[in-house]
């Protein structure tokens, strides 16, 4: 999530329980709410569908920067052994692209690993100096926090919406939190 | 996930029927089998393939191929027999050692299904009998090392490099070997088959999960047959397919062998749930089960192209002509498509068919896959086998289609009787439940 400059107003929730905030969820979004987020400490299971989320896009990322490795790899080794500097190798063609299979599997594994963890950490906002995107610390212990943007969700009060979370079984009042 | 099942033990059909219907089908593949292999026998018989192979294939293959002496047709009945022998033997041997894998690795998922591949084990004994006949009718047909004279330096037929492996590859050793491979496993299996009986008849399921003492039991005995197994599939690989081409070797075979019998054992597996879930059995096993099922196929085929490759790529790389005339009749010669084929289907087949999660829970393109990966698999037994038997006379006709035929019904026979002598789930597996709740994402 990038940073814009104008801070976002937010409601957070704070659920104890996942079979809480599955129920919760569900009765949320079938009344209209739309929920930006919802912060597990651990993965909860078919979350993303309850939440009608898209399909990520981080597969077709995936096969994007594996398929550079493998170009990569091919051209590096073709130009190294075909023309750069060409050996004999048990009196096989200089381009003998057997034996570039281990070398472009190797890369084509370590572009997609490396730039899997790259999209990762700018799709979170995280890395050296720079600061996560955190509604309460508490999700990485024990909490199950959800976010909702006050903004899209026009047709509701921040009282209606309170309410609604109350109603839900948050476990304490939901506040307020500028982003 | 907070959702159960919405089936429960009550809704299982417990006992697995052998019924009529079922014995017909394997009966009319078994006579359709026996009525292609008897034509081809016939036609073979009465020449009319006969073509003027001999002398251009005898250059071509040189200590590989046809050394032994000349092409008679009978050589490919025997090979074809020696082949579906070693590929089924493997499968029914890959039932086993999956359950015992689950049983050593605690594994809850699978109780549900483990009954299945636990009734491969029942066709070994075939393949014993029918392997043994086959190497005393066939054997010179089969293993040039077997050839009389061969270790004798007098002898026309002396071999050097055979006469320094003789001190394994000789017959008495050699069918000791193959004696006890059978004997250990179906000891074991009979033992494994034993222990579920037992288990069935737990009165007192809750005093049963306190202190499970036959399925620890079985858990023991699942380790020792896995140790029993990681070593008699290596030698059983070496002796019953490497030795064919005696003058080659490699120490990738055994985990070769291995890979390609696993993966084809993972696809009976699939095939036989899905086979019995549609019949109306296993009715808790659902997409979760099937899942994992695929998974195993998924996995173990890109584990099967890893040491194929493995195996390839050092002796390409190498290019020691001792080593590469394996590959030369195979990639250059009679087996050019067969080679490149075989590779489509057991690598980038399944490993397209089977990518998603949604594939894999698919019991249509499981199918799709199980069966690609069978006939794969046949294919990598029949690259193995073939070049170094019966070198360019090899090909896909009566002979081919009527022997797997007929393995094919003696195997559902053999599996179908053992399914139907003991009950299809195991009341009193202490991860039934586990397995009857088992979900994934």
């Amino acid at each position: 999530m990038a940073h814009s400059k104008e801070p976002k107003k937010f409601l957070v929730g704070i659920f104890d329980d996942e079979d809480v905030l599955i129920p919760a969820v569900k009765k949320l979004r079938a009344s209209g709410v739309k929920i930006h987020e919802v912060y597990t400490p651990y993965p909860v299971h078919d979350l993303d569908v309850y939440l009608g989320y898209k399909r990520s896009r981080l597969s077709k990322a995936a096969f994007i920067f594996g398929a550079t490795g493998t170009l990569l790899a091919i051209l590096m080794q073709s130009f190294m052994l075909g023309f750069s500097w060409p050996m004999n190798i048990g009196g096989k063609d200089h381009l003998a692209y057997p034996d570039f299979v281990p070398v472009t599997f190797e890369l084509t594994v370590l572009l997609a690993a490396l730039g899997m963890v790259a999209t990762f950490l700018i799709s979170n906002n995280l890395g050296p100096g720079k600061q996560a995107l955190m509604f309460d610390p508490r999700s990485t212990d024990d909490k199950f926090v959800m976010a909702i943007e006050l903004e899209k969700n026009h047709q509701f009060t921040q009282m209606q919406i309170e309410e609604l979370l109350l109603q839900h079984g948050v476990s304490e009042k939901p506040k307020e939190k500028e982003v | 996930m907070a959702e159960g099942p919405k089936l429960t033990i009550a809704d299982e059909k417990m006992q697995f029927e052998f019924t009529p219907r079922l014995r017909r089908k394997i009966f009319t593949t078994l006579a359709f089998g026996l009525v292609l292999l008897l034509a081809g026998i016939g036609l073979e018989a009465a020449g009319v393939f006969a073509g003027g192979h001999g002398a251009e294939e005898h250059a071509l293959l040189g200590g590989g191929g046809d050394a032994h002496g000349h092409y008679h047709w009978t050589k490919r009945l025997w090979a074809n027999l020696w082949l579906c022998c070693v590929y089924f033997t493997g499968i029914a041997l890959a039932g086993v050692f999956f359950v015992s894998v689950n049983y050593v690795a605690w594994a809850g998922w699978s109780a549900l299904i483990k009954r299945v591949p636990e009734a491969f084990g029942g066709f070994l004994p075939i393949t014993f009998v029918l392997m043994l006949i086959l190497f005393f009718v066939a054997g010179h047909d089969l293993f040039h090392w077997t050839h009389e004279g061969i270790t004798d330096p007098k002898h026309p037929n002396y071999d050097a490099i055979i006469a320094s492996k003789a001190a394994y590859l000789n017959v008495p050793f050699f069918l000791g070997r193959t004696i006890v491979y059978f004997g250990l496993w179906y000891l074991l299996f009979a033992y494994f088959r034993k222990l579920s009986k037992k288990e069935d008849q737990v009165s007192d399921y809750r005093a049963y999960l306190e202190n499970p003492t036959t399925y620890n039991r079985r858990v023991y005995f699942s380790a020792v047959f896995l140790v029993v197994f990681a070593v008699t599939t290596s030698m059983a690989a070496w002796d019953w397919v490497m030795s064919i081409d005696t003058h080659w070797f490699s120490t990738m075979f055994g985990w070769y062998n291995f890979a390609s019998w696993f993966v084809a054992g993972m696809a009976t597996i699939t095939l036989a749930v899905i086979y019995l879930k549609e019949s109306g059995y296993l009715k808790l096993v659902n997409q979760h089960h099937l899942h994992d099922l695929g998974k195993f196929m998924f996995a173990f085929s890109i584990f099967w192209t890893y040491i194929w490759f493995s195996q390839f790529l050092l002796i390409y790389y190498a290019h020691i002509p001792e080593e590469t005339f394996y590959w030369e009749p195979r990639l250059f010669g009679h087996y050019r498509e067969v080679f490149f084929l075989n590779l489509f289907v057991n690598f980038t087949f399944p490993f397209l068919a089977l990518m998603t999660k949604e594939s894999k829970r698919t019991t249509i393109f499981l199918k799709i896959a199980a069966i690609a990966i069978l006939i794969g698999h046949y294919l990598d037994f029949y690259m193995m086998i073939m070049p170094g038997t019966v070198g360019d006379n090899a090909g896909f006709f009566l002979l081919e289609f009527g022997t797997l035929s007929i393995f094919i019904a003696v195997f559902i026979f053999m599996v179908a009787r053992g399914l139907a002598q003991l009950p299809l789930i195991p009341k009193n597996d202490p991860y039934l439940k586990e397995s009857i709740y088992f979900t994934q994402f």
